[in-house]
């Protein structure tokens, strides 16, 4: 592909790029038309926009609407993917530093009220050009190891920005500071309740999976019943809960000294296990249908007794599948695991909730970013693992 | 020796195999034709237990095969089927170890087993024990698989259409390698096939199944000359009948003192390829060559002619 690209290059050198057309246009508005910046005198009143040129020194904001235009130029013409990758990086990665350069330009000096976040012209930006990043990545075609490469690069910068304060003029980040040890404690939570229930739903949902595959008739009803499980809104499954776990607290001993009542991390825990059994399941039982019939009958007929044919036949040949299971129900949990707050589960929908009730925008995105960076980065990881996996164990032809 | 006793094998209503008796005699190629559905691959399976039958007992040298484990008497049963069944995750040589594996080799006896079967098969262990097998081809593949069954040195080898999934070419080699390996081993084999061109050049004795039963348990010449009924009889195919015989016996057995013009043949070729070449070179005789190139005869075409005709 990449081959056939450059060869086009060659032949007419002025010609256009689809999706560089879109990643233009859209750079076009979010730089000249729509605003970088909001400022607000306080954190919950209306704010007012700033755009490039008045929220940013002047050199800085002459600067970044130039490197924009470059970077724009390039992925309009069909420029080779090393080039476009660059430059969409690094409009990225000053798109990054100047958003916490505006902040400081904006915010008076010694004025600890004032809040500044950016707006949609830097969200703008930063869509295009990711945009741009991710389709020049896949046109590279990575393998596993420089994806997850990649992802620790740009988890390092983000952190290093972080530790370095670049962003600490940035509202989310104030509304950070004076929350800073509730942050960890909740992020702490969001993790256990999505982790913690996708390891229960594989201890449980594996061997389910592999007792479905081989009796017909649990199949059916089991799947059927995990189906209408998925297909209650989270809400009100955590509604549901709340009646037979406050049971439970109330009448079985112990139970509530190890944390189980009916509202809280119990019925969040449940729920989030429930939705994440039917990937699991499912997924066990479609890669061990996939086993190929003549491979099975080849492992029954040399004398592989049934546990040895399931341990190093049929388990590793469904396991890439699997794999893509326990990453669906991972990015998923990680979502779901937001509306936990809701129930007085915790997770970072404290602060989406919050920041919901006190109309803190600011304090939302403390919630949303980094409930999206984990999803991102968890879907990264496991893809890259799920390819690492599939790649020896390549489909064989057998049938 | 294997010995089906009253073999029958019925699902629901509907009888697969209807009460075979046959005996294999040890060292042995023993095909069983018929066509699909006639319950050829059922029998087959019974004689490892994949499938169990409904009443009847089959012996392997004299003992039930139910007085043992099904895994422990599969494990010394070599079995090869059609589409090779190998593990994709598995490397060539992993493969050919399972059999090993299972029963608890040595790591060094079995890597010297699986050198000696790939170099056996034609198949550098260098090059193809790290390979997966979707790196190979299918003919490549298809050995894979029978040294696989080989592995751990069984008595018996059953195979089910093995090499149904070949084109002709290879197939051919195939069959003649199988042949090979089994004078090498000494193995038992016992071979399902729809093919009957596949029967006659693999076969010391041929099973013809129908709906379940045997219709005809004999020699390949034997069911040429009478074959037992109509059906064993069409599909056999009459145009062929001549041409079958020929294939069964050597062009050594035809040498006819006397000496010819032309090109020796081996004496190890068929009397249906030497009949081939005599027609082919448009010569009425051809000498006939030992192992050693001594000329120790000839064949001629009215010979071959007059053995092609159906015996009295």
């Amino acid at each position: 592909m990449a081959i056939g690209i450059i060869g086009d290059t060659e032949r007419k050198p002025l010609a256009f790029d689809k999706l560089g057309a879109i990643v233009a246009a859209l750079a076009a508005y979010g730089a000249l038309l729509a605003p970088f910046a909001t400022f607000k005198a306080n954190r919950i009143v209306q704010g007012e926009t700033r755009a490039i040129w008045e929220a940013l020194p002047p050199l800085l904001g002459y600067g970044l609407i130039a490197l924009v235009t470059v970077a724009a130029v390039i992925a309009l013409l069909r420029t080779p993917l090393t080039v476009r990758m660059a430059s969409a990086l690094a409009v990225l990665v000053a798109l990054c530093f100047l958003a916490g350069a505006a902040a400081d330009n904006l915010t008076p000096p010694d004025n600890a009220y004032a809040r500044v976040s950016p707006a949609s012209g830097f969200w703008i930006l930063l869509f295009a050009f990711a945009l741009l990043v991710a389709d020049a990545l896949t046109r590279l075609n990575p393998g596993p190891v420089v994806r997850l490469l990649f992802l620790a690069a740009v988890l390092a910068l983000v952190g290093g920005m972080l530790f370095a304060g670049v962003w600490d003029g940035l509202s989310i980040l104030k509304e950070y500071a004076s929350r800073a040890d509730t942050f960890w404690a909740e992020a702490g939570r969001h993790l256990t309740l999505a982790l913690g229930s996708l390891a229960a739903a594989t201890v449980v949902g594996l061997p389910l999976g592999i007792l479905c595959h081989r009796v017909d008739r649990l199949r059916n009803s089991v799947l059927g019943v995990l189906n209408a499980i998925q297909t209650i809104p989270s809400i009100a499954l955590f509604g549901i809960l709340i009646a037979p776990l406050g049971w439970i607290a109330a009448y079985v001993p112990g139970a509530a000294a190890i944390g189980i009542r009916g509202i809280g991390v119990a019925p969040a825990f449940v729920a989030l296990f429930l939705y994440s059994l039917l990937p699991v399941v499912a997924n066990t039982v479609v890669g061990l249908a996939g086993v190929p019939r003549a491979a099975n009958d080849a492992a029954r007929g040399l004398g592989m007794t049934d546990w040895q044919r399931l341990a190093t036949v049929e388990f590793p040949l469904a396991f890439p599948v699997i794999l893509t299971a326990i990453r669906i129900v991972l990015v998923q949990n990680i979502g779901l695991a937001t509306i936990a707050a809701l129930i007085g589960g915790g997770g970072f929908g404290v602060f989406v909730f919050q920041g919901i009730g006190q109309t803190a925008m600011d304090l939302v995105l403390l919630g949303a970013v980094p409930t999206v960076v984990l999803a991102f980065a968890a879907a990264i990881v496991l893809d890259a693992l799920i390819e690492m996996a599939a790649s020896d164990r390549s489909q064989g032809r057998a049938a | 020796m294997i010995e089906f006793d009253h073999i029958t094998k019925r699902y629901d209503d509907t009888e697969v195999v209807s009460d075979v008796s046959l005996t294999v005699e040890p060292h042995t190629v023993t095909v069983v034709v018929g066509t699909s559905g006639s319950g050829k691959t059922t029998l087959l399976r019974m004689v490892n237990r994949l499938v169990e039958p409904t009443s009847g007992m089959i012996r392997i040298d004299g003992e039930d095969n139910r007085s043992v484990p099904e895994f422990e008497l599969r494990r010394r049963i070599g079995y090869a089927i059609q589409g090779h069944g190998l593990f994709p995750h598995r490397t060539v040589a992993e493969n050919i170890a399972t059999v090993p594996t299972l029963l608890g080799w040595e790591n060094a006896r079995i890597k010297a087993k699986v050198e000696q079967l790939l170099t056996l098969f034609q198949l550098d262990p260098d090059f193809f024990g790290a390979r997966y097998p979707h790196e190979l081809s299918g003919g490549q593949q298809q050995r894979v698989g029978v040294a696989r069954a080989l592995a751990a040195e069984p008595n018996l080898l059953l195979m089910d259409e093995p090499f149904g999934a070949l084109d002709p070419i290879i197939r051919a080699k195939a069959q003649d390698d199988l042949l090979a390996i089994q004078k090498h081993f000494g193995t038992t084999i016992i071979l399902v096939t729809h093919d009957m061109e596949e029967a006659f050049r693999l076969a010391d004795k041929i099973a013809v199944m129908d709906k379940g039963e045997v219709l005809q348990y004999a020699t390949p010449a034997e069911m040429l000359v009478r074959p037992a009924t109509p059906f064993v009889e069409a599909l056999i195919g009459s145009s062929e009948r001549p041409f079958r015989l020929l294939a069964i016996e050597t062009a050594g057995d035809a040498v006819e003192p006397g000496g010819a013009e032309g090109e020796p043949i081996p004496a190890t070729l068929s009397q249906r390829d030497a009949l081939s070449e005599l027609l082919w070179s448009g010569r009425a005789a051809l000498p006939v060559a030992a192992a050693d190139g001594a000329v120790i005869g000839k064949v001629s075409l009215a010979g071959l002619v007059k053995r092609a005709a159906r015996p009295e």
